[in-house]
């Protein structure tokens, strides 16, 4: 069965030189769609990315990719929202093109976040006047 | 026609009937607006979204040996210190000395006086810093202290401007990104932002000021507080629409209140990306339904309420009056609208959400006979223009 699996994966230092992602492709036969991805001036690496194929290359491909000691969080997609400094103006809502941030009641404009349809480009992040919206890197 | 004294006594013994304004409008369309003047005593209105126009008096009590202070930060923002020996002034805008504003475009302002005035509320401890040139009764030259709202005397929530009637509407026609106090503007009209409370908004639900002016009570973040004046920029003679319902800026309160008694989630410090820091400040104002005519203006609805479009990429820097066009506040709320022939998506710096919160808060302490009304000391003006600054040379 096909299916697509979002993940954020955390690398540690002595792997970022190895091509872990190209594997996934080639050894797993995956499509793989990176949202967002970063070095840090540590040299850790982050990435955030959809992967689709049969369900269990993908659990083998994860099976792989965890032998490099890289940390595999399917709940986390790089953006986190704090609903308790939310206020609900909606500001968000015209700049987040995944529609991942919406209008959940049209009546009182009450503002959710869909996780799952969050591409963590990070738009959110500036756009929001009281830092509900936060990136994990 | 009812009297202050008498919904004041109603609401004393627990028998007014509160309505908000939601209700109201739903009220009206049943029964229409002869009923709703006779049967309905109060009805809440609110608004919750940045009002840069704010700031606190501040009173520290005086240190052993005294100082008076000519210079002072709180969290690294400096606070007017003009005045008396421990008073200070802090504004909602005012940014850390430190901050690189723009310096590296677009700055970020991630802390300002609403920041702190936010820690304040919160029961939070802040840093004062102070200096002084010292004289023989106030010998003190400088002084570095740990503060608490609940140390102070006194703390005065004293805003110059609040609860602007309406509001433009911004749009950019340019094609680079715009960064303003109305959020991000996306190149070619990419988006549209609106700040208003909409039908929710205090003065759209009196229009011509029949209810609300100086010394009228108002819920302030919590606290009581009252208007005490027209606010700066007032100005009523304005384009008006059926219904006396202002088109564009109009009316503006100044309003204070004490922030001892005001509740966190309803004083937050604010930061827009390449504009500034501000306070987003929740506020609601009982409309007394004194006579048909104030139930009249009542009636009011989102799809009554025209706002201006304004190109922020010319014509609101460069003051050059012109307008885009018109929209109503019932498309804004929608997310999208048709607007010279493109969907643009909207939305907005003003929470509904909170201000029907508010709404809710103040039907409830109104209803259980905690929030007596007020009748105006004085009506706020209703004729009265604008003047601009003419550079002279």
């Amino acid at each position: 069965m096909i299916i697509t699996q979002k993940y954020f994966l955390h690398f540690p230092v002595c792997e970022t030189n190895t091509p872990i992602i190209y594997k996934l492709v080639k050894d797993y036969d995956l499509e793989v769609n990176i949202f967002r991805a970063l070095v840090s001036s540590e040299g850790e690496g982050y990435l955030v990315l959809d992967v689709k194929g049969e369900a269990g290359s993908i659990t083998k491909a994860m099976e792989y990719v965890a032998s490099f000691g890289v940390t595999i969080n399917s709940v986390e997609r790089g953006v986190v929202r704090d609903e308790t400094l939310c206020n609900h103006c909606g500001n968000c809502v015209s700049h987040c093109k995944a529609g991942a941030l919406h209008i959940a009641d049209l009546k009182t404009r009450k503002v959710a976040f869909d996780d799952k349809l969050c591409i963590a480009c990070g738009k959110c992040v500036d756009n929001c006047p009281m830092k509900a919206c936060s990136t994990v890197f | 026609m009812k009297t202050y004294n008498q919904i004041n006594d109603k609401i004393a013994s627990g028998k007014a009937v509160v309505l908000t304004a939601e209700e109201m409008k739903d009220y009206i369309d049943k029964y229409g607006v002869r009923k709703a003047a006779k049967e309905i005593d109060v009805v809440t209105t609110a608004t919750f979204g940045p009002m840069c126009s704010s700031g606190v008096f501040l009173n520290f009590g005086h240190s052993k040996p005294k100082i008076r202070i000519t210079q002072c930060w709180l969290d690294g923002v400096m606070a007017y210190s003009g005045i008396a020996a421990v008073d200070c002034y802090l504004g909602a805008t005012q940014v850390p000395d430190r901050d690189p504003v723009n310096s590296k475009f677009p700055g970020k302002f991630e802390f300002g006086g609403g920041h702190v005035i936010e820690k304040l509320v919160k029961g939070e401890t802040v840093e004062l810093f102070a200096y002084s040139y010292g004289t023989q009764e106030y010998p003190r030259r400088d002084l570095r202290t740990r503060i608490t709202l609940a140390d102070m005397n006194q703390a005065i929530m004293v805003n110059p401007r609040n609860c602007y009637q309406n509001y433009n509407v911004a749009v950019n026609c340019s094609d680079k990104r715009l960064y303003t106090y109305l959020g991000q503007l996306e190149p070619n009209m990419g988006n549209m932002s609106y700040c208003s409370a909409c039908q929710l908004s205090p003065l759209l639900n009196d229009p011509l000021y029949e209810t609300i002016g100086v010394g009228s009570v108002v819920w302030l973040a919590g606290a009581r507080g009252h208007v005490f004046s027209e606010g700066t920029q007032h100005c009523p003679s304005c384009l008006r629409t059926e219904n006396d319902v202002p088109a564009e800026g109009a009316g503006t309160l100044a309003l204070t209140g004490d922030l001892k008694k005001m509740r966190p989630e309803f004083v937050r410090g604010c930061s827009f990306v390449g504009y500034g820091a501000s306070l987003a400040l929740g506020v609601g104002i009982p409309i007394p339904v004194l006579n048909e005519r104030v139930a009249k203006h009542l009636a009011v609805r989102d799809r009554d309420i025209q706002a201006q479009v304004i190109d922020y990429s010319t014509d609101y820097p460069q003051r050059t009056g012109n307008v885009l066009g018109s929209v109503n506040y019932e498309q804004l709320r929608s997310g999208c609208v048709d607007f010279m022939g493109k969907k643009i998506v909207t939305s907005s710096l003003s929470s509904y959400y909170k201000a029907l919160e508010i709404c809710e808060i103040l039907k409830a302490e109104i209803k259980d006979g905690t929030f007596l009304l007020s009748q105006p000391l004085a009506q706020l003006p209703v004729k009265q223009g604008m003047k601009p600054l003419n550079i002279k040379k």
